[in-house]
């Protein structure tokens, strides 16, 4: 669908070299020109034909369809739970009682033990910090991964290569591969939602589709669109109106806004016809219809009015520390439920511990740990997290080593991210780091084989999802990435 | 010429270093054994005709001195060599049908051919290669570069990249070379030095330019990009007939010409430079303050530009106009609010470490300098010798310790959000001066300065009760309570921030924010790991060591060495400054750099893809006295600019990404431009200079007071005034700057994102603004054409400069249907606001 001629549409249609989902690219690119021509005659609304990769199938429609994917998939969708500035996977999840013993020094470098203690939890046994209590009660559904480690240790570039497979390109990223293998389950809502991401570490390269369609990339709902935020900034109680604005308009009707919305569609129909190839013209096209479609479901999935109580209170919304994040995770969970394929949170959270490691760290968990516990609870009680992946990472870990007399360096070497539901196995952890957790030396885990074995989750084989552009197959995890069976049910 | 390299990730070993270390060692003790004997032939041998090529075409992206490890490859040490990368040992002795770097370097797999992006080396090149692998690969080096590349020694870095400059230097630290443009095959279609470099590029690679874009596309292209705002219907037909009655160069010529001297050309062009300079009207972070006098350097940048205030000039006005001498008041006031520069980034206002807060402020000082004007960042330095650039510890504290002995004034006071002290600049009073802070009647002065005087007293008598109470063992909070504190405390600073904009007599004074040098300059110790409480060694005031400029300019011992940074910074021969303009000028003419990543121009950023031309424009740069209309000018006259946009099949396989500038690069609006071209449409655009700005008549107070006040938001979208005097809140952009990617102001952005999403769509679709232009440009067609057709043609010209396509008219028709009223109108003129070709350009 990169290349709009139709001997190279015909091409990827027989090409032998590519797999069948290529072949359904075709496919799926032949009805949307078929719908759009007759658009352009005038003869229909656009309405059943932009998504990308979107069937028959009807909008709730989340069954297994093998024919999507390269085999099953057990996540159909996936949360990840952003956790900016590298948090210390010595501290929180990689349990080393090497590390303990007092002013110990490994080589010329002295270690700081860490100042929380350790106990085991759950049927598993996991061993977690104490800082993260909440957490604890479910372990049993997490998969601990103790043997990351990403190529470089500087955030920008660890950021975008958590995010995209590569520190240097710009590169489409999880999300947006996810999208573009998944296609959306929700025509009404973006496919990819991101929220707070922050704006530096690449900003919207963290959640760009790069060469894939536009359509794919994150649609940001914004810091000053959380209504936490309006609370915190205004003092007073969170404004009622939805997080995103411009969500209606004040004059039309939406049957005469239909009729407005498809004039613009053939007009950009006429100006994508003129240019040939023009990428940013069938972005516009995309998200025009995602736009208005939108305006009927975003209001509500978004106000979290019709929460219970019980609920808010388990996310910690409204109790100080927890408020940002907990009205972050109960909207992220509302979209998910909605259909969303790919929801991202940023964690208000900076896990960037130089210096005051024990203050600082105690009080991003905090802000993060009920939250994250109360997010797995919801889902597993509303049977969404069977295929759901929920992911909690950081874009790399913290040396054991000494810093500023209580804090710790930047570790691409070796870290911990944790993984729950759509398929992994809980309860265990895979890998490891050294005696003192500086370097991954079992079972090593690299952002590459990370992103096959999401890819694989979600029913992907990481060497076939590709993208033709400019005469190259592109993917997300280039020439390398295993995927990491050890984790997989 | 994406294939193989640029999807390739660079790649750290996977191996433990030290493991690595010993298989390597190994290896190579073996083989220096049995060379021994001709050793000194085989050195020969490596060292005229191996050790040249690795160095020229290999250790950019393979090297470990660079810190560049392509696909986990360093060709750089003996041990490199032979461990190979990701995909195996590099060169097997003995073996150059298993030598994998044989297979790069001779194309024989079309997914590694090496080097990437040019031409195969030679001939003899491959056969000297293929001939040293054959009789055993020697290699005289030394592993010595990994074993101390570890080593984190302050200074050593930089002396090591001194002392082997000709052989590693990163490109962008060499000198700038001249060198005379390549000659081209056929003559004609080169108007310019320019078209020279780019046509000989395109003719190497068996490619050729494409046909200059219409008159129509050009007029459109060139009046968004040097004003910022489209070409109306007059215009456009002005333009068709001088095309028409003499040929294209005279009529772009005229039209460059007209552009570049209309007021909004400062206006577009200056807009570039704000968002490089971080430009914002509050300090962000936690607090978020207004700035209500940074609005003072917006002007400043804009005039700059529209009077082509030389480049080095502008650059060392910023960063020490205060110590400039000025011919008059008038010109000592523009010094002073020049350096706004160094006092309008964000703040962490709420520190309560007045060390800790210096010490970040310096440090943001450090990165803009170093961001904005080298395109690299000194401040990686702040804790470790840069691990890639030439940057040390000692370089960083060099330059700190002239901001250190630099006081930097934004003007804040002490309140509930912030707990920092800080001055205005006092402007000189002049005529006709804007001064929107307000003076206070000689009552309401009096009540302020008695209440500063009872304030003061309250906090005496209650800190001698408490002093009485606990020498009496009685509670001494009973008499100075924490709330007591507190209030007065809060309640002296904002007294305070009203005392500090009126003079003695409280007049309004005029105020801007900048730099004046510290009472007493000093060098400062660098501090290990950045850290305050792990002083070391104390450093001289002094520019990073990368580029000597002979010390021609010594910081004296009495100044805090800014105007010496300066100085050194527009130094003619500096590598760095000129480049850096010239390629920041070419994107926002081309869409891409030169240089694509034009804040990056380190060794972990992109190579240029003309780098003859790039030196060859910023040479004639300095020699057209850094003349910023000079360079505009020459690029948009180039044939290249000229080119049209479309897309051809065969080039875009070749090339995709258009580095080789086969056609011009399709491009999103800026948000200003959109904003601005809707107004514009309407007629409602106010070309005007609003007074001052939002934030200088809201005054000086918490965004988070003001942030989400209706009345702000109204006057925002209800503003007319061109966008670049939008009020910039760091953290509260106005809408249309949020949505389409405007310049996040806390950051140093050359180069801003394009995203496509809904939620642009829904503003276009729903917003007031939207709907107040598509009311006021249906109306104004009503007003100038009087039939049906006669309006969508109007209109339809108005929007995308070009004709309107019969198909067009009639789709419009049948949305517009018989009788269409106002609000149909408006209707159809939203839906081509809300075209991607509107905000598109060709």
């Amino acid at each position: 669908m990169n290349i709009p001629n139709l001997s190279n549409e015909l091409q990827h249609t027989v090409s032998p070299a590519r797999t069948h989902l290529a072949v359904r690219d075709g496919d799926a690119l032949i009805s949307r020109r078929t719908a759009l021509q007759s658009v352009a005659a005038g003869l229909a609304s656009i309405a059943t034909t932009t998504l990308l990769h979107q069937q028959s199938a009807s909008a709730s429609d989340v069954t297994e369809s093998p024919d999507k994917t390269h085999h099953r998939a057990t996540a159909k969708r996936v949360l990840f739970l952003c956790m900016r500035g590298g948090p210390s996977h010595v501290d929180l999840f990689d349990h080393k009682p090497h590390l303990q013993s007092v002013g110990s020094a490994q080589g010329n470098r002295r270690l700081l033990p860490s100042p929380f203690k350790f106990s085991r939890h759950g049927d598993s046994g996991l061993w977690l910090s104490e800082v993260q209590p909440h957490l604890a009660r479910h372990v049993d559904d997490v998969c601990m991964i103790h043997s990351m480690h990403t190529d470089l240790p500087n955030h920008p570039q660890a950021f975008g290569q958590m995010h995209t497979g590569s520190f240097q390109f710009v590169r489409p990223s999880l999300g947006a591969w996810t999208l573009y293998g998944l296609g959306s389950e929700n025509e009404n809502l973006p496919g990819f939602v991101t929220i707070n991401p922050p704006a530096d570490f690449g900003g919207a390269r963290n959640y760009g589709s790069a060469f894939l369609p536009a359509i794919c990339q994150g649609t940001k709902i914004g810091a000053g669109q959380i209504p936490a935020l309006y609370k915190n900034l205004l003092r007073k109680e969170a404004s009622k109106t939805p997080p995103l604005p411009h969500l209606s308009n004040t004059r039309m009707t939406p049957g005469q806004q239909r009729e407005q919305v498809d004039l613009v569609a053939r007009m950009n129909q006429a100006k994508l016809r003129r240019d040939h190839y023009n990428p940013e013209v069938q972005g516009a096209i995309d998200s025009m219809e995602l736009a208005f479609r939108m305006q009927r479901d975003v209001p509500d999935v978004l106000d979290l009015a019709d929460e219970s109580k019980e609920t808010l209170d388990a996310y910690g919304i409204d109790q100080g520390p927890t408020d940002t994040f907990g009205r972050q995770c109960l909207m992220a969970r509302r979209l998910i439920e909605a259909g969303v394929r790919f929801v991202e949170v940023t964690a208000p959270a900076n896990w960037d511990h130089h210096r005051l490691l024990k203050t600082q760290l105690t009080s991003a968990c905090e802000t993060t740990d009920q939250p994250t516990a109360a997010l797995l609870q919801d889902l597993k009680s509303r049977g969404l997290l069977q295929d759901t992946l929920v992911i909690w990472a950081g874009e790399f870990g913290r040396t054991p080593f000494v810093q500023s007399f209580d804090g710790r360096d930047h570790n691409n070497q070796g870290y911990t991210i944790w993984m729950a539901g759509g398929g992994v196995k809980g309860g265990i952890t895979y890998g490891e780091t050294d005696e003192f957790g500086e370097k991954a030396v079992v079972d090593r885990v690299h952002i590459h084989d990370w992103h096959a074995t999401i890819l694989h989750l979600l029913g992907f084989d990481h060497t076939k999802l590709t993208y033709n552009y400019a005469g190259r197959d592109f993917r997300l995890t280039d020439v390398h990435g295993e995927v990491v069976y050890g984790i997989i049910a | 010429m994406i294939h193989g390299q640029s999807v390739r990730f660079r790649q750290a070993s996977r191996f433990p270093q030290a493991i690595r270390l010993c298989i390597a060692v190994a290896l190579c003790n073996s083989i220096v054994a049995v060379a021994a004997e001709d050793q000194s032939q085989h050195e020969a041998f490596f060292e005229s005709k191996i050790r040249p090529t690795l160095v020229k075409h290999c250790y950019e992206c393979h090297s470990l001195k660079h810190d560049a490890a392509e696909g986990g490859l360093t060709l750089d040490t003996p041990a490199g060599l032979l461990q190979g990368g990701d995909r195996g040992p590099a060169v097997v002795a003995g073996r150059p049908d298993a030598s994998l770097i044989m297979t790069a370097i001779t194309h024989a797999d079309p997914d590694l051919t090496m080097p990437p992006d040019r031409d195969p080396l030679s001939r003899s090149i491959i056969g000297d290669f293929r001939q040293w692998i054959q009789q055993g690969a020697h290699d005289p080096r030394s592993n010595d570069v990994a074993t101390d590349q570890i080593a984190s020694v302050s200074g050593m870095q930089a002396r090591r990249w001194k002392n082997d400059r000709d052989e590693f230097l990163h490109w962008a630290y060499r000198p700038i070379q001249a060198t005379p443009p390549p000659s081209i095959a056929g003559q004609g279609w080169a108007r310019s030095e320019i078209d020279e470099y780019i046509l000989a590029r395109l003719q190497s690679n068996a490619l050729s330019p494409s046909p200059d874009a219409s008159p129509s596309t050009l007029l459109r292209r060139v009046s968004l990009d040097l004003i910022g705002l489209p070409p109306n219907a007059s215009q456009r037909h002005r333009f068709l007939r001088a095309v028409r009655n003499s040929d294209l160069d005279t009529a772009m010529r005229d039209e460059v010409d007209r552009l570049l001297a209309l007021p909004q050309f400062g206006e577009r062009w200056g807009r570039h430079w704000l968002d490089v300079a971080r430009y914002a009207e509050s300090s962000g972070k936690e607090s978020n303050l207004t700035f209500p006098h940074a609005w003072r350097y917006r002007d400043y940048v804009i005039d700059s530009f529209n009077i082509d205030k030389p480049y080095d000039r502008f650059l060392v006005e910023q960063i020490a106009g205060d110590l400039l001498p000025a011919s008059d008041e008038q010109q000592r006031a523009k010094h002073l609010i020049a350096t706004g520069f160094l006092a309008i980034g964000p703040k962490s206002l709420n520190e309560m470490n007045p060390r800790q807060f210096k010490a970040d402020l310096v440090d943001e000082q450090i990165d803009t300098v170093s961001r904005s004007i080298l395109a690299t960042s000194l401040a990686c330095a702040r804790c470790h010798d840069h691990k890639s650039d030439p940057f040390s510890m000692e370089d960083y504290y060099a330059v700190a310790g002239v901001f250190y002995s630099t006081d930097t004034r934004f003007g804040s006071s002490i309140g509930p959000e912030s707990q920092i002290d800080s001055d205005f600049i006092r402007l000189p009073t002049l005529p006709q001066q804007s001064i929107p802070n307000h003076s206070f009647s000689e009552r309401e002065f009096t009540k302020l300065i008695s209440k500063v005087g009872e304030l003061k007293w309250e906090k005496r008598l209650r800190m001698a009760q408490a002093f009485w109470a606990r020498w009496t063992g009685k509670e001494p909070g009973m008499y100075y309570s924490l709330q007591d504190a507190l209030r007065i405390r809060w309640s002296l600073g904002n007294l305070d921030a009203k005392l500090k904009t009126v003079d003695d007599d409280g007049q309004a004074l005029p105020l801007a924010m900048g730099t004046v040098d510290g009472r007493a300059p000093r060098n400062v110790a660098v501090l290990r790991r950045g850290e305050l409480s792990m002083p070391g060694d104390i450093v001289p005031r002094g520019f990073p060591a990368f580029y000597d400029s002979g010390h021609r300019y010594v910081v004296p011992e009495n100044q805090s060495g800014r105007l010496e940074l300066a100085r050194w910074l527009t130094d003619p021969a500096h590598p760095l400054t000129a480049r850096v303009i010239v390629n920041r000028i070419w994107q926002h003419l081309f869409g891409e750099g030169l240089v694509r990543t034009v804040d990056n121009f380190g060794s972990d950023g992109q190579t240029p893809s003309h780098p003859a031309l790039l030196d060859h424009l910023a040479t004639q740069f300095v020699a057209h006295d850094w003349s910023i209309k000079w360079l505009v000018r020459e690029i948009a006259l180039s044939r290249s600019y000229r080119q049209s946009s479309d897309y051809r099949d065969q080039a875009f396989q070749q090339d995709p990404e258009n580095r080789l500038l086969w056609r011009a690069n399709k491009r999103r609006l800026d948000a200003e431009v959109i904003r601005d071209g809707m107004l514009a449409l309407a007629h409602r655009l106010d070309f005007c200079r609003p007074d001052a700005s939002l934030v200088a008549n809201i005054g000086n107070r918490p965004v988070s007071i003001i942030g989400f006040d209706k009345r702000v938001a109204a006057d925002l979208d209800g503003s007319r005034y061109r966008s670049v005097y939008l009020p910039v809140i760091r953290d509260r952009l106005p809408d249309a700057m949020e949505l389409f990617d405007g310049a996040e102001p806390s950051l140093v952005t050359g180069k801003r994102q394009t995203t496509n999403v809904p939620l642009q769509s829904l503003y276009l679709l729903n917003s007031e603004f939207l709907m107040q232009q598509s009311d006021a440009l249906a109306a104004r067609i009503q007003r100038y054409a009087r039939s049906q057709t006669d309006r969508i043609t109007l209109v339809i010209e108005l929007c995308f400069c070009r004709a309107a396509e019969p198909d067009e008219i009639r789709i419009a028709k049948q949305f517009l249907g018989k009788q269409p009223d106002v609000r149909r109108w408006s209707e159809y003129c939203q839906a081509l606001l809300c075209t991607a070709e509107f905000r598109n350009l060709d």
